[in-house]
């Protein structure tokens, strides 16, 4: 496979990782990723590792990078699904993917950033109606 | 140390990154390691693989099913013609985020294994040796 | 005089009656175990066996017992040692099994020998039996270490059950000195669990736990940090004043866990933190 595929689900984008990545592939997605977060006006992007079963730094660093590349963009990124085995080989490694949401599963995922984006409407909202702005 | 069995192949791509992981992974599912323990050597192997080919400009992966007495284990052996590593403390201790330094994650990848250890001059090349018991 | 033995036609030309001799052997001795076998059973065992040793003894190779010819024979006799290791024979009353074929072999042999041959005929058969004898009793060995080894596991795993709390919110309570192989195994069944109920809150509480030292507080902080990566969050309950002590002391950092003196504080936090609070029923008058 050359690419991974993105799939849009209404303000976010949901991207499944099943194969074996090789770096090239990664750092594919983060640009493809990039592309579309702007090109959607996406406000979320879900990732669900759940078919991985090895995360090494490298795939740790690219996982950072778009959270924080998402984040310049105004959109949050929640990794779903990691393996109780990578888990504990990350910790062990010393990764902590900063800047990283996790979530059980996608739908967990979801409302987790629905539930971020419904919170900051509210600030809007809030922030709008007072006089002194 | 009684070698039962082993296998050579290069490093050199990017892919050979993850074949490298898949042969690791099969050995280790041979021996019978344990999820956790499989994961955590699949996953050293892959960062230590990653250095050879970026790092050490290529080189060899040797894969060995060992006994030592009663116990059994894998081992595998990192080989470069590379530029060396100049401080390996230093090495050693490098986080992954940390500016500076060689980002080698070299630390984490001992703390994934049993044994570790690392025979490198700058120069010369580096060979490291990773042991996963069972 | 050829090298061969009687052997392959004793066991070849024989009517049955080895068998019924045989079994009046292991039945009049006390490793027959009446209690853990019947009659009938042991009686197709040794049927089963006389065909297959009989066969193999016809390739002519008695100088071991490890090649191809014998492996049927091997195979029966680790399925034997293993059910009976497991019904909870001993192991000489296992390899009894083979040995108490030595005297109707004997007796046959010396029927058919001449003077000369006996000697040589009785140490052929007698070595093929020996090793027959020790084989079964290294499968027999095994076993046993395979049962414990699993029933040590067990025993780690069910002193330390997961329990589902409430929908999103499981908690283990530890019980008993942590030790550091116990604490992984706590670990990863926490993990598994967390995934299985699809858990967000997970109280691991160690009220039962007496000391902890630095290495289980570590995997204690390790295995937070994994629930965390997973997904979902850890709350850590009844820690004791001298354990809490300890932990200063050894300079443990709990930066990111949230502690709760109480089980029961913990549960209130959890379920808050799903969305739920607790309310007291009016009482009806």
């Amino acid at each position: 496979m050359d690419r991974i595929p993105i799939l849009k689900m209404g303000r976010f984008l949901l991207v499944t990782i099943q194969v074996d990545m090789h770096d090239r592939l990664a750092l594919t997605l983060q640009d493809d990723l990039t592309e579309r977060i702007v090109k959607e006006g996406a406000r979320g992007v879900l990732i669900d590792i759940s078919s991985l079963e090895i995360v090494d730094s490298f795939i740790g660093r690219v996982l950072g990078n778009i959270a924080a590349m998402s984040r310049v963009l105004d959109a949050k990124t929640v990794v779903t699904g990691m393996q109780p085995a990578v888990a504990i080989t990350l910790v062990e490694l010393g990764l902590t993917l900063p800047g990283v949401r996790t979530a059980l599963n996608v739908e967990r995922g979801m409302e987790l950033l629905q539930g971020e984006l419904d919170r900051e409407g509210l600030a809007t909202v809030e922030a709008d109606a007072d006089p002194q702005g | 140390m009684l070698i039962r069995k082993g296998d050579s192949r290069p490093l050199r791509t990017e892919d050979d990154v993850v074949f490298s992981r898949q042969a690791v992974r099969s050995w280790a599912v041979e021996i019978g390691l344990s999820l956790v323990d499989q994961t955590k050597l699949v996953t050293a192997a892959s960062e230590l693989a990653r250095n050879t080919v970026v790092y050490g400009g290529g080189g060899t992966l040797t894969l060995e099913q060992v006994e030592d007495g009663i116990r059994r284990g894998i081992r595998l052996v990192f080989d470069d013609q590379g530029p060396g590593i100049p401080d390996i403390e230093r090495a050693l201790q490098d986080g992954f985020t940390s500016g500076g330094g060689l980002g080698l994650g070299l630390g984490g990848a001992r703390r994934l294994v049993n044994e570790f250890h690392i025979d490198s001059r700058p120069g010369e090349g580096t060979r490291i040796t990773v042991v996963k018991w069972k | 005089m050829p090298d061969g033995t009687l052997l392959p036609a004793v066991l070849a030309e024989d009517d049955g009656r080895l068998l019924d001799d045989w079994m009046r052997e292991q039945l009049a001795s006390a490793s027959v175990r009446r209690d853990l076998m019947s009659e009938t059973e042991l009686r197709q065992q040794s049927a089963e066996f006389l065909g297959a040793f009989g066969l193999a003894v016809q390739t002519g190779n008695f100088r071991s017992v490890d090649g191809p010819e014998w492996a049927p024979v091997r195979d029966l006799l680790a399925s034997v040692s293993r059910s009976r290791a497991l019904q909870g024979f001993s192991p000489s009353d296992t390899a009894y099994f083979i040995f108490s074929l030595k005297q109707p072999l004997f007796t046959r042999l010396a029927a058919r020998a001449t003077p000369e041959q006996l000697a040589s005929e009785a140490w052929t058969a007698s070595t093929v039996l020996d090793r027959l004898g020790l084989y079964i009793t290294e499968v027999f060995q095994k076993s046993r270490e395979e049962v414990i080894a699993r029933q040590q596991e067990e025993l780690m795993e069910l002193s330390t059950p997961v329990v589902k709390v409430w929908e999103g919110v499981v908690a283990v309570p530890l019980i008993g000195t942590l030790d550091s192989a116990r604490t992984q195994v706590v670990m990863e069944n926490l993990l598994a669990r967390i995934v299985e109920y699809g858990a967000s809150v997970a109280i691991i509480d160690i009220t039962g736990v007496p000391t902890v030292d630095t290495l289980v507080a570590q995997h204690l902080i390790k295995t937070v940090a994994a629930a965390r990566l997973m997904g979902a969050e850890c709350i850590i309950s009844g820690i004791r004043p001298q354990i809490a002590q300890t932990i200063v002391h050894l300079g443990v950092v709990l930066e990111n866990v949230t502690t709760k003196a109480s089980l029961a504080d913990a549960i209130l936090v959890a379920l808050r933190a799903t969305g739920y609070t607790v309310t007291r029923i009016a009482s009806r008058s």
